[in-house]
């Protein structure tokens, strides 16, 4: 049996990327929706695409099952596991779970986002050497003998000689008609990147801002991950003073108390300076906070480690500053201030969810 | 693939005992196929080839996961053509396969024998051949996109058939015209009685001409209507008057077959799968198992049997029924005698030996569907026994709940779940709506309310199909209501 399968199930995971791409914006900032299923995958729910048809609403019609219980007994809800009998006519009862790959996602991102792929900067790249046979000589072995170009190549020969006789086609190739497939050494650029995600957990930052964080770490690793081969991730949390921790107790630490994000930097510049090599890795150290620092003794320490030392050496430094209740939002009116036309600095606001989307836009727009 | 020799060992037998019990079928041919193959003649609703389209995919997708999860497992699937096709899964254990070829012939005897399936296609597996060669060369043709967007259209109305069309004569075949302008227009003549003129006035009096006339008025504007009676074969409608191009005419007439194909498998859901449990189990039990597939058996047969809590496995229903009205036929609890017995204890040992069980399961599984089959034999003991109950939605708690026990009511919703597969009544009519070409679809409401948002998608595609307004008059919350989408947007308003 010939497996025609193959062809609907493309088409339908055709419709269901073009449904993906349709409510982005509400898969983006609803984060938890999207569960990572292994390394590579991620599982989606949606709606169950449906034909529709004419029918009951079965709220209405009710019906019949067998079975105990005394009048009134539950059997089922609306929304549960299907309701009893035809199961699944209450809305959103059938889910689809819809999996797809990292490099899908980060291709819809990018595309309905118009994001422009990343040029890696140019030294820092590994050359990576790699034979590809793709290539064509006039030696080699028998084995490896191009039996069209041969051919075409005697062809041609008695063509030009006038030896070609289209009433009787022959081609008769010689010595020098033979060709050989051969190789051709390519230099493939790889390279490495490095995300560092900082984050302030002081007490003004809430469950909710965290929660946007979560989300928006969440596209752009996706979407870096489909930029580099290689790339590598380290997690900050600062207050007052900072650690290096991971991906976990990032998300999930809480923390109170003040404020000194020159903390945070100066351990980003430490980390870098052990680890990551700038002439070897992309950097791309994200900073979210809520904006409120201590003192403006801070922020000035702050402005010097940015620019002495962070932005020579990082291809975009990002600084995400969230809406928060208790927060001032006065760095990131400094961090402008300072650095105005600071290539390597991208500040974004992000007001609630909704504004994920164009923060990431903001962040990865600029294709570096 | 065909069956290997050891299955065709086990076949064999099963066929011979079937026969001998009087099972009448097609010859069925069996193939062996593994999971993956099983899991997609089974999105393809038993065929192996059919026309492309998304939801086969969708289908084989979700399949392919409830398998791999273990959630379900497909065991069984047969086709109605002659000859029957029914598959095995390749990695079922022999007595499952037993199992299998018992209730397989179970089906094609209900194929062949039930009368609701007595004008299906037999050669649909051919059919549906045909049909997938000529969408794929329309969509080679016009664009795959755009004949899967008119399939989808076409499918969203593809309940809106006449279940009963096939045993209904009509005189002839062509399709009535929509009135012409020329007709409308006619004069009315009404004939007089001959007489002398100073007799006119008593022979043939005003008033009375008068009225004849206003008739005959009623009666041109009756038969202008279009069309003359509601129609309920929508897609027949839609195939005669809509203004389609020859491929998408084509496509819609190849779904309303398909459909017309699958509707007596809707119809007799309980009966067929009724039917060949019955008759898995008879043979099984009585002739083809061995003591060592006992466990096995057992552990098969209760889970395609068993129900869970509050749902009604058409499985159980059905064998449960037929096995009882054998048991009634036997002993003769039928008739005014038993009806007229007061006596419970002995209406309970009621036994007169008649032993026309047999028989009369073979004349059920003959003549009726689902629905005068529930209505012919469920009976207020069998309800009781089977602990059946009505259950209703209560929308604070948003939660299903028993609501009662009595047989009448178990009965009523029980066949309202049935008439019709459990789908409103809609019928078209009028395709002039306003003298403006608009379709009018009427809702026949009894008593349930429809999904509106749905009902909203479907008037999308049906005018795309019909090309004009698409209307559909219901009630929502007992008020009447016209729905109408006209290509750009939804209008509702109230009905008088």
């Amino acid at each position: 049996m010939i497996n025609k399968i193959d062809k609907d199930q493309t088409r339908f995971r055709k419709i269901v990327r073009g449904k993906i791409r349709e409510d982005l914006k509400k898969y983006i900032s609803h984060g938890e929706m999207i569960a990572r299923k292994g390394r590579n995958i991620v599982s989606i729910p949606m709606p169950q695409i449906e034909i529709p048809h004419f029918k009951y609403d079965h709220r209405q019609t009710g019906g019949v099952g067998q079975g105990e219980g005394d009048q009134g007994t539950p059997i089922g809800s609306e929304d549960g596991d299907g309701g009893p009998g035809e199961a699944g006519d209450a809305p959103g009862q059938h889910i689809l779970e819809v999996d797809i790959t990292l490099e899908e996602l980060a291709k819809i991102l990018g595309e309905e986002l118009e994001l422009p792929n990343i040029e890696p900067r140019g030294t820092k790249n590994i050359q990576a050497e790699r034979d590809k046979y793709s290539s064509i000589r006039r030696s080699g072995p028998e084995s490896l003998r191009h039996f069209k170009r041969t051919y075409r190549a005697a062809l041609r020969r008695q063509i030009t000689a006038g030896l070609y006789d289209p009433k009787r086609p022959m081609v008769l190739p010689i010595r020098e008609d033979r060709r050989y497939r051969s190789w051709r050494t390519i230099a493939k650029p790889q390279s490495n990147a490095v995300i560092i995600y900082m984050m302030d957990v002081s007490g003004s930052m809430g469950g909710e801002q965290k929660e946007i964080v979560r989300i928006e770490a969440f596209w752009i690793d996706t979407w870096l991950r489909s930029q580099y081969k290689n790339l590598t991730t380290r997690y900050i949390v600062h207050d007052a003073a900072a650690h290096e921790v991971d991906e976990e107790t990032f998300f999930k630490i809480r923390e109170s108390g003040g404020t000194r994000i020159s903390s945070a930097y100066s351990l980003c510049k430490k980390i870098i300076d052990a680890k990551f090599d700038p002439t070897e890795w992309n950097i791309y150290p994200f900073h979210f906070s809520d904006g409120d620092n201590w003192g403006s003794d801070d922020t000035e320490r702050c402005v010097k480690i940015l620019g002495e030392d962070l932005f020579p050496i990082v291809n975009m430094f990002c600084y995400g500053q969230v809406r928060s209740a208790y927060g001032s939002g006065k760095f990131i009116k400094d961090l402008q201030e300072h650095f105005e036309d600071e290539e390597a600095l991208t500040t974004s606001e992000i007001e609630s969810k909704d504004g994920i989307m164009d923060s990431i836009k903001t962040f990865l727009g600029k294709g570096k | 693939m065909n069956l290997s020799d050891r299955l065709r060992a086990e076949r064999d037998p099963i066929r011979q005992y079937a026969i001998d019990y009087g099972l009448d079928f097609f010859e069925v041919i069996f193939e062996e196929v593994d999971f993956d193959q099983m899991n997609e003649i089974a999105s393809y609703g038993g065929f192996p080839t059919r026309y492309p389209h998304w939801r086969f995919g969708m289908q084989y997708e979700e399949m392919s996961k409830g398998y791999a999860y273990g959630l379900h497992k497909i065991y069984e699937m047969v086709i109605n053509n002659d000859p029957s096709y029914a598959y095995l899964l390749k990695s079922n254990q022999v007595v499952d396969q037993k199992i299998v070829m018992a209730h397989v012939y179970g089906h094609s005897d209900f194929f062949k024998n039930n009368m609701w399936f007595s004008k299906t296609n037999r050669k649909m597996m051919d059919d549906m051949a045909n049909h997938g060669m000529r969408v794929r060369r329309y969509m080679d043709r016009h664009g795959v996109e755009t004949v899967e967007d008119f399939i989808d259209a076409c499918l969203s109305i593809d309940n809106l058939i006449d279940p009963h069309a096939p045993f209904i004569r009509r005189q002839g075949s062509t399709a009535e015209q929509p009135p012409s302008d020329h007709e409308r227009e006619t004069e009315h003549e009404i004939t007089r009685l001959k007489s002398s003129d100073y007799m006119d006035r008593y022979i043939n009096p005003p008033e009375f001409l008068q009225s004849q006339r206003e008739s005959a008025v009623k009666k041109q504007e009756a038969e202008q209507h279009f069309p003359v009676e509601p129609q309920r074969d929508i897609m027949q409608f839609l195939l005669d008057y809509a203004p389609l191009s020859r491929w998408q005419r084509d496509v819609l007439g190849i779904l309303r077959e398909e459909a017309y194909y699958f509707a007596p498998q809707g119809q007799t859901k309980i009966m067929n799968e009724g039917w060949a449990s019955y008759w898995h189990s008879k043979i099984m039990t009585t002739k083809a198992l061995e003591p060592d597939e006992l466990i096995d058996y057992a552990d098969h047969h209760s889970g395609t049997l068993g129900s869970s809590p509050g749902s009604l496995n058409p499985y159980k229903l059905g064998i449960e029924l037929f096995k009882d009205i054998e048991d009634r036929w036997n002993k003769g609890k039928f008739g005014p005698d038993y009806d007229r017995c007061d006596d419970i204890a002995e209406k309970k040992t009621w036994d007169k030996n008649l032993g026309l069980g047999r028989e009369k399961i073979f004349e059920v599984r003959r003549i009726y569907n689902d629905v005068s089959f529930i209505d012919t034999y469920l009976t207020p003991e069998f309800c009781v026994d089977h602990k059946m109950f009505t259950y209703e939605f209560d929308p604070h708690t948003r939660q299903y709940y028993i609501d009662e026990r009595k047989f009448d009511m178990v009965k009523q919703k029980l066949l309202f779940q049935l008439t019709n597969f459990g789908q409103p009544f809609i019928d078209v009519t009028d395709g002039n709506y306003l003298n403006r070409g608009e379709l009018y679809l009427a809702h026949q409401h009894e008593g349930a309310d429809m999904r509106i948002d749905y009902a909203k998608a479907v008037l999308v595609n049906v005018e795309r199909i019909w090309q004009r307004p698409a209307n559909l008059e219901t009630v929502v919350d007992g008020q009447k209501k016209l729905f109408s989408y006209d290509g750009k947007e939804h209008n509702e308003k109230n009905l008088a």
